[in-house]
């Protein structure tokens, strides 16, 4: 607790810096990925974050001195070179996307691996400290570090917010962009250079392999919560800047821990529980969703049964049993127990010795059932020209499904029928 | 001496790679491949722990079975939760090598690893580690033992299973009507990648084990559309990049996994340009001249 409050009072300038450092690399880099993944490109930042590498060295052996600047001008260029050559290598060649990524990635880091092993060899002493860029280190993030980075990520921010609009129809609809005169090709290449520029700054706190991380995981997490653009980015940035702030205080109690991977461990962690327990998109909200749908969709059938076993005597209220109902439809014992058991607490049937009997309510229930499968089926028939043998499997699934909305627009369309295709009533 | 030690230890994790790479990026998969050898990386810390040293075969194990436990969840993300597939290699892959890294710094006193050597390993220092009996006999190095036993190992999976790679690969529709598991022949290949990437780790590191699993097939696919001929193709050229890259990197005074990853570029681009059927000079001027 001591701890906690010492970090989060900010006092120390050394924690400051760390702290500011990491959440707006982490923050900048998650906005910037929204687009990436939403373009289904989120692998690309994995094959920028590695091409940096040779830049870095190339600025060096140029230039001879350290410099944040030259040398993260050295990493944009051969960054967005990598992505330039991906994009030629898939539309030059059969060579598939994924692979382009991979050969880009290894071979660009290939490079960087040799002329960082050969200056390192070289003897040059301002050398050190280079390989910085392999794997990050955010809690050694100084002053002038931190100026520069935070300069770009502001920058990335608010170019984002300045083209948020044409950004959003590039990554929902670029044929609809293009055909109202969006300079598209441009802004492909803004958001190259966004990203290109996002890796370059992030790579600073997480280093090289960790990178892709930054971009795609708090940007896969956000588009679970929800289907807005503007909130996804702001959800994103959210998560990132959490993570951020995460890392920094683990890697301040414990100064062995690398900060870099504990974000993304952290990062990672968020992801993981959106895509479990996220409302609506989430694993488990799908799960429930379907065996809900599962449940609905005996209880259904068992009252369209009740209600089908009635018709042929005009008698809805007499008791069946359960050989009676499970002549008609092949349903599991166990399961249409269940389902029986269920309706029963519903007032939907009523126990009897030797079987049940339907309520009013599920005489109700089970008839609208039956009613919508006929006028389905007599909708495709009409409107769709299908032969009326091939209209029931259809009429199955979606009896389940019509609200009482279009169940009133089929009857206005079919002029409030009496028979379906069978020549049975529709009742 | 040492150069033959060293170009032969890159031929081997060329060969196991290239042979393997091919049914990676014919099924689309060259980043499943890039994220088994970086997501190996906890298995190898924790298989480290509990055996206190750098024994292959515990290794082998633990990084086999964190291969295909990234598989798994990439696959168990993509379908189950409906992440995206490229974004669900991706957190996968970065998570688990989050987790390999501050296993490391937790127990630093007790793993002799880190992670520069995991990324691009020492294949210089190959020569240095021999395997010797205790009458002092040498049998060269250990590292060739292993990854020669691993060649053999995928040479025999790749001939043997020869029929169903292939079949899974092209026509898994054909493939599961004449009996066939997918699934079963999709995880032996992942876990044959991991095992290559887990016994070449040391030597050469995970950059060069994605260079060798894309760059060699990627070639060869330019060069050839028979699939036999590009096996065969991409092994030739895997082992040509490692004399080649030795060679640079000797000139360079630089890392040898580096220059032999460098090499696989070039190769690539001369291929790129220049080949017979599909390259982008020569397939021009043959439109042109009709």
């Amino acid at each position: 607790m001591q701890e906690f409050l010492e970090f989060f009072s900010f006092a120390d300038a050394n924690i400051r810096y760390v702290t500011i450092g990491s959440v707006l690399l982490a923050s900048s880099s998650a906005v910037v990925g929204c687009f990436s993944l939403l373009r289904k490109r989120a692998l690309v930042g994995d094959a920028v974050a590695h091409a940096v590498l040779p830049g870095v060295c190339l600025a060096f052996i140029v230039s001879g001195t350290k410099n944040p600047l030259i040398l993260l001008l050295g990493a944009f260029i051969t960054g967005w070179i990598s992505l330039v050559l991906i994009d030629y290598i898939t539309s030059r060649s059969r060579i598939k996307e994924d692979t382009a990524i991979g050969l880009v990635l290894s071979v660009f880091f290939g490079i960087g691996i040799l002329l960082l092993t050969s200056i390192q060899h070289s003897g040059n002493a301002a050398q050190s400290g280079l390989d910085k860029f392999l794997f990050g280190k955010a809690a050694s993030l100084v002053g002038e570090d931190l100026i520069v980075f935070g300069a770009v990520a502001i920058l990335l921010l608010i170019t984002t917010i300045l083209f948020y609009k044409e950004l959003k129809l590039l990554c929902f609809d670029e044929t609809f962009a293009k055909s109202i005169g969006f300079p598209v090709r441009s802004l492909e290449l803004l958001l190259t250079t966004l990203t290109v520029f996002a890796v370059v700054v992030g790579i600073q706190a997480v280093g090289v392999v960790l990178m892709a991380a930054m971009l795609i995981t708090p940007a896969a997490a956000a588009r679970f919560w929800t289907e807005r653009l503007g909130v996804m980015l702001v959800l994103a940035a959210v998560i990132g800047a959490f993570s951020g702030i995460s890392g920094a205080f683990v890697s301040y109690t414990a100064p062995a821990m690398p900060t870099g991977p504990w974000i993304v461990l952290i990062v990672s962690m968020v992801a993981i529980l959106s895509f479990a327990f996220a409302p609506k998109r989430g694993w488990v909200a799908r799960m429930l969703r379907r065996r809900h749908n599962k449940i609905q969709i005996l209880e259904e059938n068992l009252l369209k049964l009740f209600y089908q076993l009635g018709e042929q005597h005009e008698d809805y209220f007499s008791n069946r049993t359960l050989d009676n109902i499970l002549t008609r439809r092949n349903i599991p014992k166990s399961q249409a127990l269940a389902g029986l058991a269920k309706l029963k607490r519903q007032g939907y049937i009523q126990r009897h010795p030797d079987g049940w009997a339907l309520t009013r309510e599920g005489e109700i229930r089970g008839k609208r059932v039956v009613r919508l499968h006929r006028l389905w089926e007599l909708y495709l028939t009409q409107y769709l020209q299908l032969a009326s043998d091939h209209v029931h499997e259809d009429a199955e699934t979606i009896e389940h499904i019509i609200t009482p909305e279009l169940e009133q627009k089929l009857m206005e369309e079919l002029n409030y029928p009496a028979l379906d295709p069978h020549h049975t009533r529709i009742p | 001496m040492n150069a033959f030690w060293i170009i032969l230890t890159g031929s081997l994790v060329a060969t196991c790679c290239s042979l393997l790479g091919c049914y990676l990026i014919l099924r689309r998969m060259a980043m499943v491949g890039d994220a088994i050898s970086h997501a190996v990386l906890p298995g190898i810390v924790i298989a480290f722990l509990f055996t206190g040293s750098r024994d292959s075969i515990p290794m082998i194990i633990g990084a086999g079975l964190l291969g295909v436990l990234t598989t798994f969840l990439i696959e168990f993300f993509h379908r189950y939760a409906r992440v995206q597939a490229d974004a669900s290699i991706g957190i996968t892959f970065t998570w688990l090598f989050a987790i390999g890294i501050i296993l490391i710094s937790v127990f630093a006193g007790q793993v002799d690893l880190d992670q520069d050597c995991v990324l691009y390993g020492e294949i210089a220092y190959v020569p240095l580690d021999l395997w010797l009996t205790e009458d002092g006999l040498s049998y060269g190095p250990q590292t060739i033992w292993t990854l020669g036993f691993v060649t053999i190992l995928i040479i025999a999976f790749i001939t043997f299973g020869y029929k169903e790679l292939f079949l899974t690969a092209f026509d898994p529709g054909y493939a599961a009507v004449i009996g066939i598991s997918t699934t079963l022949w999709y995880y032996l290949l992942m876990t044959a990648v991991s095992l290559t990437t887990v016994a070449s780790f040391e030597s050469v590191g995970a950059i060069l084990v994605v260079a060798f699993l894309v760059g060699p097939p990627a070639t060869a696919y330019l060069l050839t559309d028979n699939f036999k001929t590009m096996l065969i193709f991409s092994v030739i050229i895997g082992i040509v990049a490692s004399i080649v890259g030795y060679y640079l990197a000797y000139w360079l005074d630089g890392s040898i996994a580096g220059a032999i990853a460098t090499v696989t570029g070039i190769q690539f681009t001369l291929a790129f340009l220049f080949s017979p059927t599909h390259g982008l000079l020569l397939k021009n001027r043959k439109t042109m001249a009709v």
